[in-house]
């Protein structure tokens, strides 16, 4: 009943994995995606989400493992699946020569959608990312956030019941991301059609996904609502800056309302119930300690201190490392 | 291997990018021209009045280099039209095609398709030019047999050209290409000079460059004076340009796409 069961989950990944030589990409992953819902994978550079993307979308074969979308096996049924999918690449994947509305109606003729059908459409995705009046322009002429939009327009020509947007905001200035988030919200309120988004900037997975798992080194570390995953910290996280981090991290550890301490680049954080009351005692700590503390900052968790918590490092360290991984995987690609 | 099913509209749509990139680029078409016109202007200067051995009275030299430098146009642009794929790589083009639900036998016969119109058309004005220099073409099946010389040699070489580009991942490799292959193929193929007049062993190497078919083969039909029976280099040409294209095909289809 394979019908049936790609209409209960338009996403369904059972121990994916992706090996390039002996390096292992993706490892092992599982997760599924409801139709409507918009799915996030979040994770530093090299972390495996493209990789991922690229099998869900036939673009690489499986190593091992099982992915089916919207009902088809992405190894057996490539020609359902590419059907069935939409894809907003991380490099744009425009032809510049052409116009924005040729590469509209190029996508439309490749998919098969009816002359009628197609012009309805293609009015319909420009007027949803506000392209109009650029639609007679040739591409080379396109601002990158234009560049993006289109793609985002081309990728729902056709009606997919599962749209990938790999890394979209990319590279984007501040504004033009707000713009382009406006646009995969505006999607998401309109249909049914489940929306699964990389990134690796947290703000993005927060504000924009339903459910989110977080992914390091090919690997899931945890998954679920952005809300959930944020409380699942315990209450509030304070930051300090101090000049023995680590001396006072160990003296910190021993408290008894101190739910998580994580130390990393020379600051710790603590997590607690009510950080606002228990600032001056950690103060205290530390000056019985004749610690100096520079500076200390209260926040409610956010998916960075989610990330930290479960991998021990800030995205940002990730990123050094990640694109090294980035840089091998291409190199072994090449081969 | 291939998926069974050709998609006309993927071929039709892959066709028409082509055409529109070709008609959007004037400089292409200006340039495509420019050396052929070259040749052919200089070498009249140059060697108009030498005749050619074994030809009839009335042949003289340009008339037998308008077929040859017809063949070199058609080499240079169907080469590069295969290695296009490359370019589209580049720019991530590739992807969009790779993950549209078509066949890969479609995406290879719609850019066969472009590229072999393309190299018509610019055959057709090289042909257009040739008249000033007194090309007679002796009626309109001579002319409809160049033709289908002329669609044999481009399908061959973009079928090496896509050969040559899914083995390689970026440009870099393109200046090699036209100084280890193209030159060489050009030389070798008689489209300068008669055969004939070539050492023994060298002649034998020219009866591997596909592009020594479609010359003489143009010549038997343009001007009436070939090298080889016209049968059998409408033989040895078909034989290569389908087994070229197959090749091209499916090293396109092995080749990954990210």
């Amino acid at each position: 009943m394979k019908f049936q069961r790609g209409f209960m989950d338009a996403i369904k990944v059972e121990k994916l994995t992706k090996k390039f030589g002996k390096f292992t990409a993706v490892d092992g992953i599982s997760f599924s995606v409801k139709p409507g819902e918009l799915f996030g994978l979040l994770g530093p550079n090299g972390a495996g989400k493209t990789t991922t993307i690229n099998m869900l979308s036939t673009l690489l074969n499986v190593t091992s493992g099982k992915a089916e979308v919207a009902g088809f096996d992405v190894a057996k049924n490539r020609g359902d699946v590419r059907k069935s999918i939409g894809v907003v690449f991380q490099d744009p994947a425009l032809d510049s020569n052409l116009t924005g509305r040729e590469n509209l109606e190029f996508h439309g003729i490749m998919y098969g959608v009816p002359k009628k059908e197609r012009e309805e459409r293609i009015r319909e995705v420009l007027r949803l990312v506000e392209l109009e009046d650029k639609q007679k322009v040739l591409v080379e002429k396109y601002s990158g956030g234009m560049k993006r939009r289109l793609e985002i327009a081309r990728g729902l020509i056709h009606k997919p019941k599962v749209l990938f947007l790999d890394e979209p905001t990319l590279g984007l200035d501040a504004q033009t991301r707000r713009h382009i988030w406006d646009y995969i919200k505006k999607l998401k309120s309109e249909g049914s059609v489940a929306i699964i988004l990389t990134t690796h900037y947290m703000e993005e997975a927060d504000y924009l996904c339903d459910r989110v798992a977080i992914i390091d080194h090919g690997k899931i570390i945890i998954m679920g609502t952005p809300e959930k995953l944020k409380h699942s910290l315990g209450g509030d996280v304070v930051c300090a800056e101090t000049a023995e981090t680590t001396k006072l991290v160990r003296l910190l550890k021993k408290l008894k309302w101190a739910k998580s301490v994580k130390q990393y680049d020379g600051s710790l954080c603590v997590t607690m119930e009510h950080g606002e009351k228990r600032i001056p005692e950690i103060i205290l700590i530390a000056q019985k300690a004749g610690i100096k503390v520079n500076s200390v900052n209260l926040h409610e968790p956010s998916l960075e201190d989610v990330f930290i918590h479960y991998t021990g490092k800030t995205i940002r360290d990730q990123e050094a490392e990640g694109s090294d991984r980035a840089r091998f995987m291409r190199m072994r690609m090449r081969r | 291997m291939f998926m069974k099913t050709i998609n006309f509209a993927t071929i039709y749509v892959l066709w028409l990018r082509e055409m529109k990139k070709f008609v959007r680029s004037k400089s292409r078409i200006v340039g495509s021209l420019v050396t052929p016109l070259l040749f052919l202007t200089f070498f009249s200067f140059g060697f108009g009045s030498l005749s050619i051995p074994g030809a009839p009275p009335g042949v003289n030299y340009i008339q037998f280099l308008i077929p040859g430098i017809i063949g070199m146009g058609l080499l240079f642009s169907s080469t590069f039209a295969g290695l296009t794929v490359l370019l589209d790589r580049q720019f991530g083009f590739l992807k969009e095609i790779m993950v549209a639900p078509v066949s890969r036998v479609s995406i290879v016969l719609g850019r066969t398709a472009g590229a072999i119109t393309t190299g018509l058309i610019q055959a057709f004005l090289i042909l257009a030019i040739s008249l000033v220099f007194q090309l007679r073409i002796a009626g309109v099946l001579n002319l409809l047999l160049a033709i289908v010389f002329m669609i044999l040699t481009a399908t061959a070489f973009i079928g090496i050209g896509l050969i040559f580009a899914s083995k390689m991942k970026d440009p870099q490799g393109f200046n090699l290409i036209v100084n280890f292959l193209i030159f060489p193929l050009f030389f070798l193929s008689g489209a300068l000079f008669p055969l004939q007049n070539l050492p023994g062993a060298v002649q034998y190497i020219s009866y591997a460059d596909p592009l020594t078919y479609g010359v003489d083969g143009m010549r038997a039909a343009l001007i009436g004076v070939s090298f080889l029976p016209i049968w059998i280099d409408f033989a040895v040409l078909l034989v290569v340009s389908g087994l070229m294209i197959f090749l091209g095909a499916y090293f396109f289809e092995k080749s990954e796409s990210v």
